[in-house]
């Protein structure tokens, strides 16, 4: 089947009318001489949940990564990524801070060899929380948050490694939520698990949505249209629609979202 | 909400560890970088000397048969032919690998595939002693034990190549057989599930399948394994015999290119010619090193299975 071609000069991409958590501007990405991303820019809101959407290697997870700075030292990062009014892809930006502030989970659970608590506790005592009852205070809150607390309030001091993959990726969730961040970046993360785990970890997001802005990289457009507030449709490299949820899923206005939704695509 | 603004501009503890870390990594490459170029500009200078100060041609040097650094020819020139030491020292790296080869792979194979456990349990510390005995004491047994075999065996004087590939031989195979051991341990699970479940039986997938996709790893083993044969000194000068004479077949005494440096440096004085041909030896052994470094990246970067 040949792939389809897109025109990216037609794009549909609209301005939030919401408070914004961050927003991007022209954002571009090489790898070496590889033109990776192109002039995304987008705006976040606050406490809702934005989804990116698009087939692999359409840059998503590459713009995605841009958001707290991790592409530092893998891509050449051009364009504004403004948080607080401030432009945080800038050289004298501190990036310790910024990921402070904006966490990001990834696509396979990765908890550390610690303890459920010390998976918990590391990051929180990095930034000189010593506080017995502080830390403990944040263990129960961090994971009731995620949903988790329920299943290892018996076992926080056994090894993360034995969690399942669902509760890892839930610890892991509640790992960035104990630095309590602004905005919380999730690259794929229901990818790897069952659909019994995936409804736990969107019944979780659902929840911090509450308290939290969330962006989250997705394959899996049902995941997109059940949980999202807003929704992104990348390809190729392009942003060529940007719009709500509902919108998007129902009336498109540009072909190429339409298909890939409908499975015509590629 | 500005304090947090404020923050994410300025620098904190972390980017001043960053900064000081960073600084630490620089200077220590920085000297590690000046002790490596010393050495190789020393060597190379006092190995170059022969050639430059001494005029001795390049050519005679590595084709002469002669080597008797202190007394001239009857043409004037000085005896310094390294052919010999050339031709012993990679006849016993080659034979010695030639010979641990098939045992190493044969071990390896038997700790990964046959008998993990026993494997690990008892053959990986087996290995680990055999790597740890010092030089000397297999030179020592090769003296003692392999040399005198020979003599009654072949006849001679059982000092020679033939004894200097057997000690080398077990000094190599621990080498060999451990890199061996990690690259056939690195190869992926789902190989051996794949071909197992498409019919193959337990030999073929060892052999056409885990060995194969192992193979630049056993290539680099080997490789690392010769370049320690290479380098061996005195375990090779306690059985080899120690004349430099062009060897005529794997009984007769000779002379590598460590052993000889081994046993000439303590008897020639610096700046003279007997003293830089030496060094011109061991500039011939940094070559060589050298070579076995790139050949190990090379066989990196090409051999591996990936496109």
């Amino acid at each position: 089947m040949n792939m389809q071609t897109y025109a990216f000069d037609k794009t549909h991409i609209i301005q939030i009318p919401l408070e914004k958590a961050m927003t991007t501007e022209n954002l571009q990405v090489f790898y070496g001489d590889n033109h990776a991303m192109h002039d995304a820019s987008l705006e976040f809101p606050r406490y809702r949940i934005t989804a990116l959407i698009g087939a692999s290697g359409s840059g998503k997870s590459t713009y995605l990564r841009c958001l707290n700075r991790m592409n530092d030292r893998i891509a050449t990062v051009k364009g504004k990524i403004m948080y607080r009014g401030t432009d945080i892809n800038s050289d004298h930006i501190n990036v310790y801070e910024v990921r402070k502030h904006i966490s990001m989970v990834f696509q396979r659970p990765n908890p550390f060899a610690k303890s459920i608590r010390e998976n918990i506790t590391f990051a929180l005592k990095r930034n000189g929380i010593k506080d017995k009852a502080e830390l403990n205070k944040r263990v129960e809150e961090s994971l009731k948050a995620a949903a988790l607390w329920d299943e290892v309030k018996d076992d926080l001091d056994k090894s993360a490694l034995a969690l399942s993959g669902g509760q890892a990726q839930r610890l892991c969730i509640a790992r960035c939520v104990a630095m309590k961040p602004d905005i919380l970046l999730l690259d794929e993360p229901a990818s790897a698990l069952d659909p019994i785990s995936t409804a736990k970890i969107e019944e979780t997001l659902q929840q911090l949505r509450k308290n939290y802005s969330i962006i989250i990289v997705t394959h899996n457009m049902q995941q997109a249209s059940r949980i999202a507030d807003y929704t992104a449709f990348f390809h190729m490299g392009h942003v060529l629609e940007y719009d709500e949820t509902e919108k998007i899923f129902t009336n498109p206005e540009i072909k190429a979202t339409e298909d890939y939704i409908s499975g015509n695509f590629g | 909400m500005d304090e947090i603004k404020k923050n994410l501009q300025s620098s904190s503890k972390a980017t001043h560890q960053d900064y000081f870390g960073k600084t630490i990594t620089y200077i220590c490459i920085a000297f590690v970088g000046l002790l490596v170029i010393s050495i190789l500009y020393f060597i190379t200078t006092r190995g170059l000397a022969t050639f430059t100060e001494n005029h001795v041609s390049l050519w005679k040097f590595l084709s002469g048969k002669n080597w008797n650094p202190g007394m001239l020819d009857k043409h004037g020139q000085p005896q310094i032919g390294a052919l010999p030491m050339i031709v012993t020292s990679f006849s016993v790296t080659v034979l010695a690998a030639v010979v641990a080869t098939p045992f190493a792979i044969g071990v390896a194979l038997f700790m990964t595939e046959i008998a993990p456990e026993k494997g690990t349990k008892i053959l990986q510390p087996v290995i680990e002693l055999l790597v740890g005995i010092p030089s000397v004491v297999y030179g020592f047994i090769g003296l003692s034990v392999i040399v005198p075999l020979i003599r009654h065996s072949f006849g001679g004087t059982g000092f020679g190549i033939l004894a200097g590939t057997l000690v080398l031989f077990v000094m190599v195979l621990p080498t060999i057989t451990s890199l061996s051991v990690d690259s056939i341990k690195a190869v992926p699970m789902f190989y051996r599930s794949a071909s197992l479940a498409l019919g193959a039986t337990r030999w073929q997938t060892i052999y056409k399948v885990v060995l194969r996709a192992a193979t630049p790893g056993i290539l680099t083993a080997i490789i690392f394994g010769m370049s320690r044969a290479f380098g061996e000194a005195l375990a090779v000068q306690m059985v080899i015999g120690n004349a430099v004479l062009m060897p005529h077949g794997l009984l007769t005494p000779s002379s590598t290119l460590t052993s000889q440096l081994t046993t000439g440096i303590g008897n020639t004085t610096m700046g003279t010619l007997p003293n830089n041909a030496l060094w011109s030896l061991a500039l011939i052994l940094l070559l060589m090193s050298l070579v076995f470094n790139i050949l190990v990246r090379f066989i990196g970067k090409k051999g591996s299975l990936k496109k």
